[in-house]
């Protein structure tokens, strides 16, 4: 239980939406308690970003963040997960960038069937509404994504493997 | 790796939340475990799968309604046949998925509260500097 006292001071927790808008998009929301310029600016900073991007419950350890930020400028990180072989790299470009209300970049590491990301920031009462529109090239794509489960978080799921196997190692591997 | 237990693990990495325990208590059972590696080959019907493992509607009946509320079966009726097959409804995977989607988005904003918040502090503790 003390553990958890760490996040302390909570701020006023707002909710986080997520739908699939249509065959291919996909729309997350959230209201961050802070005016657009400041929320701009932990999108834009890699040495902001990397500190938000990754919370610790995914397990991920992050082990390059470049950010270019400007239209046709690209960006690149690589993860590192225990459980993973090697290192995940997600890369793209910028598209748009609208300083303190708009961004758009590609996302390349999966080949064509990326999608593009909009972002936008909109400030009200000094809190910033952030809408993420993730619209993919087809219907099949998105499926696909939703299908090989590629966007969940591991963590947890990967000790979950760990104790099925070391229970199954000698029932259903034989069959 | 026998297929079938590909299929096992890559279920629980997708689906952990339908539940590990159940999941486990499922596949304890050598019947079910016989009966999911059928339904990996092709689905199949209660009395289909009643006759291969010798066993009569009842008894089998049990069986997948096991592995159906560990979400490892999903079964169908057209007609009176019930047809039974691997895996979650396909909405109640894309379900699942966009809740663990927003889940991890959540996790993700909570940091970045933090993160403006801190913004925030120094920007004022700037400021007050700047005046004095």
């Amino acid at each position: 239980m003390d553990a958890r006292r760490e996040s302390e001071p909570t701020p006023i927790k707002n909710p986080t939406t997520a739908e699939r808008k249509s065959e291919r998009e996909l729309v997350v929301t959230r209201t961050i308690n802070g005016p657009a310029r400041i929320v701009f600016e932990a999108w834009t900073k890699p040495e902001l970003f990397k500190q938000w991007w990754v919370p610790k419950s995914f397990g991920l350890s992050v082990l390059s963040c470049e950010m270019d930020v400007r239209v046709g400028g690209r960006y690149g990180l690589v993860f590192s997960h225990p459980a993973a072989p090697k290192p995940m790299e997600f890369f793209g470009r910028y598209l748009e960038v609208t300083p303190h209300s708009r961004l758009v970049w590609t996302n390349e590491e999966g080949g064509d069937s990326g999608q593009v990301t909009t972002v936008t920031f909109e400030e009200r009462g000094g809190k910033t509404l952030l809408i993420m529109h993730d619209l993919y090239p087809s219907k099949e794509a998105l499926d696909g994504a939703i299908a090989s489960g590629s966007t969940g978080g591991m963590d947890e799921t990967f000790e979950q493997l760990d104790q099925l196997l070391a229970a199954l190692g000698t029932s259903v591997g034989r069959s | 790796m026998p297929l079938i237990l590909c299929y096992i693990l890559n279920h629980m990495v997708q689906y952990p939340r339908t539940g590990f325990d159940a999941a486990f208590a499922a596949l304890s059972d050598v019947t079910r475990r016989g009966v999911l590696e059928q339904l990996g080959r092709a689905d199949a019907s209660i009395t289909d799968l009643a006759e291969k493992f010798d066993m009569t509607l009842t008894g089998m009946k049990k069986h997948v309604g096991v592995l159906e509320q560990a979400g490892l079966v999903t079964t169908e009726k057209v007609g009176r046949v019930r047809t039974c097959k691997l895996g979650l409804r396909r909405l109640e995977e894309e379900a699942a998925w966009i809740e663990r989607y927003r889940q991890r988005w959540d996790a993700r904003f909570d940091e970045l509260d933090k993160v403006v918040e801190e913004l925030k502090r120094k920007e004022k503790v700037d400021g007050r500097k700047k005046r004095e």
